[in-house]
């Protein structure tokens, strides 16, 4: 981000326009200097970073001041998760009725009222951190060996345990995005992968090496498959493909509530709605083995996807041309790349990416195959996938403070009272915030960064 | 989607095998499964269907075979007219596919176990209730969209209408007073759409998507903290009365479904009126349609495009929310969590099947408020026939819709497209 020029410092730069405009750019999004004021930068060892279009008065350390001021992907990101989680302040105030009472004295005593408030709220967030990160009690506590090592590393890996499907089904949205499709479908994608990986991990009882690469390939592909379905009917007859997804997501939540009670899949000893319990050999192995840690290998495939879908965007044939099919479809396909192919693969390696969510869940942390078992970890993955900015390491990091979210959510409805429900609402203000960088320019007043232009529509479809 | 339309004009269709045509020949098919397989599988036990709310009182007998072989013969008559003649497209598939229904009717209702007895009264009655959420919110969205905004946030207006709805309704002691707040905050959640849509050119679908998220996640978290420990003070609405209309309400059949109702029944049939008329007739809805379909050529003319968008979207806002707060002021006393619970998608769905016209979209709730009704006669009457694939019905319609093997539908040509003047 350093390397952003700040338009106000243009100068001599912005005086000869039309140097700017002839002069062949690597990188579009940043502002370059003309090539005799360049010649001029490169001439200089003093200068310790590339392409310093500013005068040379301006230290680095002034230059990163300015632009860790103005409106930048990463700047602008923490700005709307600090406004989230204020509105979620005034959120918990509101929800809470004695400091409701509290505030209708504000007149009178404002500083008690200010004080209350700010504790009230200071704790539920504090409580938010202990429950996703470390708690420092603990921490404390393991140190004068009162508790175990593995209490200390309860919250990180709950907060592991959220992110890995969110990753996935934010890669699920992210990828088609790239290709100029909008993926709500993650839920349904999701839901099927569960199908395909928990009829695995029920129906067989084999060694763990067999069986779970086996789930998650039956998950995969299940997934991958109702994802194509979507691609094949947009590239085929122009159908929307949020309108389709949408409808799809359905479908696929009825079917899997008419499946588990189909006989052979239902736990007959049960009178609800609950499929036989998944095989022990079935799980996805822990990454620590310790009754108290959930966290699986789910991560770690997570993890591993985002990277494979970074090579896969960037680096292969397929990644380019479905890169070029997001940019202009009309132009890819004069270039000769099949359009309605593209979409078609796009959809159906995001929906083997949703999948594979939905199998993370069916084999990790649920104990059988339930209507309700993934929760809403499909339209979770649309917000991940935004505020990742649709990039799959953007994904992994979005994903991570969701799942963290998520994990400290549960801390602070026990502990603090508050509803976890507040996580939803402030997961939701991030987006929003992220969504329109210039909302967030406006109220915190930040510079404009020459960065932004490209950025400000992220979520442009 | 804009492309592929233009490609169906264009490519006149010259051969015999018209859209109209294949969709003839399917249509056969259908009636000829149901003259064969529904046939012989219906006992000679004899079909009800009584006029009236219950099993009792005057109806028509149909031997259950008889009724399966007859109804699946005029879905054949009618899917061989329209695979002869290629016209009358809407009324000939129309006829074909209730025929169909019928005769898989009397198929289950001669074979069930439990009641061979269809009550028509209470049927429509379910399915003109169940339609009314799906009206009111395929009429917010056809407003928003005709003036070029996607609405995709209908089921967080409608959460949010629910939510105001009992929370006011309760506060205030009326329910007049909770159905002003619901339409304010279905017009509060809709103005976010607005300003993110308008103001900073968000991806509409985009913003629409997270609304709904926001919507779903606010209101649960004020039931928890506020409605849920106190539910007397805060979640406890009067109920909307049911306003008979004498003499019309004892008519068969329809009586009960169209004249025995509440404000959100008389309501959703007003407001369809309303809007068909002022989109359609007076000069605001001309220059709305025109702002969806060419807003620089609106603008050149000197319509406010940006202000009139504002406006529809805050409109549409209010239509949903007022219909939000029928599953809080009718449906159930009082809001619960999520309680809206996916109707807002298939309001979208019905909006989309009746092709962005109130009319269509009244019709199109209608069809899906009946499968809806007939879902609960089925369980009802204990078919074996799973549930979970006749609720599916609405949304594989709205696919078979939307991909074009029904009869492709168009959107507002500047539907999602945000308009920056220069």
């Amino acid at each position: 981000m350093t390397s952003h020029e700040p338009i106000e410092s243009a100068g001599p730069v912005g005086a000869e326009p039309q140097a700017t405009a002839s002069s062949p750019d690597k990188s579009p999004s940043v502002e370059k200097p003309p090539f005799d004021q360049y010649a001029v930068r490169a001439g200089e060892p003093a200068v310790g970073h590339r392409r310093a279009p500013e005068p040379a008065r301006r230290s680095f350390g002034q230059v990163l001041r300015e632009e860790l001021w103005a409106d930048n992907n990463v700047t602008v990101t923490i700005l709307a998760i600090v406004l989230a989680l204020f509105c979620g302040g005034i959120l918990m105030i509101i929800g809470n009725a004695e400091l409701r009472e509290q505030w209708s004295y504000f007149f009178y005593q404002p500083g008690k009222t200010l004080a209350e408030s700010w504790d009230f709220v200071s704790t539920a967030y504090g409580d938010m951190f202990k429950g996703s990160v470390v708690n420092p009690d603990t921490a404390n506590r393991w140190y004068w060996d009162m508790a175990p090592w593995q209490q200390v590393f309860y919250p990180i890996t709950e907060t592991l345990t959220y992110a890995a499907p969110l990753i996935f089904t934010g890669l699920a949205v992210a990828v088609p995005f790239r290709a100029g499709l909008f993926n709500i479908g993650g839920q349904g994608q999701a839901i099927m992968g569960a199908i395909g990986g928990g009829t695995v991990g029920l129906a067989l009882s084999t060694t763990p090496w067999l069986q779970v690469p086996l789930g998650l390939i039956a998950g995969a592909l299940l997934g991958g498959l109702y994802g194509y379905l979507v691609g094949i009917l947009k590239a085929r007859t122009g159908a929307h493909e949020v309108i389709l997804t949408i409808m799809l997501n359905y479908i696929a939540a009825l079917f899997l509530g008419w499946y588990i009670l189909q006989e052979g899949i239902k736990d007959p000893n049960r009178p609800d709605a609950i499929s036989k319990p998944i095989a022990a050999s079935g799980y996805l192995p822990k990454l620590i083995p310790d009754p108290l840690l959930r966290a699986n290998l789910g991560i770690i495939l997570a993890v591993l996807a985002a990277a494979g879908v970074a090579w896969l965007l960037k680096r292969s044939r397929f990644g380019f041309e479905l890169r070029a099919v997001g940019h202009n479809p009309s132009a890819a396909a004069t270039a000769g790349i099949g359009v309605g192919t593209t979409l078609a693969l796009t959809m159906a390696l995001a929906g083997a990416l949703a999948g594979l969510g939905g199998t993370s869940v069916a084999l990790g942390t649920a104990p059988a195959l339930t209507g309700d078992m993934l929760g809403q970890i499909g339209f979770n993955g649309i917000l991940v996938a935004l505020l990742g900015r649709v990039r799959p390491w953007g994904v992994v990091g979005a994903g991570l403070l969701f799942g963290a979210l998520q994990a400290g959510g549960n801390t602070m409805q026990n502990f603090s009272g508050v509803s976890q429900e507040l996580v939803v609402v402030i997961q939701a203000l991030i987006v929003l915030f992220v969504a329109a960088p210039a909302l967030v320019k406006t109220i915190y007043r930040l510079r404009r960064s020459p960065a932004a232009a490209a950025q400000a529509m992220v979520a442009k479809g | 989607m804009t492309t592929s339309v233009l490609d169906a004009e264009l490519a006149v269709p010259t051969g015999y095998w018209t859209r109209a045509r294949k969709t003839g020949a399917v249509m056969t098919g259908l009636g000829l499964l149901a003259t064969i397989v529904f046939g012989l599988l219906a006992t000679g036990e004899a079909a009800r269907f009584a006029y009236g709310e219950t099993v009792d009182g005057k109806g028509i007998d149909i031997p259950g075979n008889v009724g399966a072989i007859l109804f699946g013969l005029i879905a054949v008559a009618a899917g061989v007219a329209l695979l002869v003649t290629g016209r009358h497209f809407g009324l000939l598939v129309g006829t074909a596919l209730l025929a169909f229904i019928v005769s898989a009717l009397c198929w289950q209702m001669s074979v069930s176990p439990v009641s061979h007895i269809m009550p028509l009264g209470s049927v429509a009655a379910i399915t003109f209730t169940a339609a009314i959420p799906f009206i009111f919110g395929s009429l917010g969205g056809v407003l928003c969209e005709r003036t070029g905004v996607v609405n995709v946030a209908i089921e967080g207006q409608l959460l949010t209408g629910a939510f105001f709805g009992s929370l006011f309704g309760t506060v205030t002691g009326s329910f007049w007073l909770g159905l002003v707040a619901a339409m304010v905050g279905g017009a509060l959640l809709s103005a976010i759409l607005a300003v993110f849509a308008i103001r900073y050119l968000v991806d509409q679908v985009v913003v629409g998507i997270v609304l709904n998220v926001f919507a779903g996640g606010l209101t649960a978290f004020f039931y928890e903290q506020v409605m849920r420990p106190d539910t007397d003070a805060y979640n406890f609405p009067e109920r909307v009365p049911t306003w008979p209309v004498p003499g019309l309400s004892e008519i068969p059949v329809l009586g009960p479904a169209l004249f025995n109702g509440t404000i959100f029944s008389y309501g959703s049939l007003i407001a369809v009126a309303v809007v068909t008329l002022t989109l359609f007739r007076t000069r605001w809805g001309l220059r709305t349609r025109a702002v969806g379909e060419h807003p620089a050529a609106a603008d050149t003319v000197g319509i406010r495009v940006l202000g009139l968008r504002y406006l529809n979207v805050l409109i549409a806002g209010a239509v949903a929310g007022f219909g939000g707060a029928y599953f809080s002021l009718q449906s159930t006393t009082g809001f619960s969590k999520y309680m809206v619970s996916g109707a807002g998608f298939i309001a979208l769905a019905a909006m989309i099947f009746g092709r962005w016209n109130p009319v269509g979209a009244l019709l199109a709730s209608l069809f899906f408020g009946f499968f809806g009704a007939l879902t609960s006669f089925l369980i009802g009457i204990s078919s074996p026939i799973p549930s979970q694939f006749l609720n599916m019905l609405p949304y594989v319609a709205t696919i078979f819709a939307v991909t074009g093997l029904v009869g492709r539908v168009r959107a507002p040509a500047a539907d999602g497209k945000p308009y920056v003047k220069g």
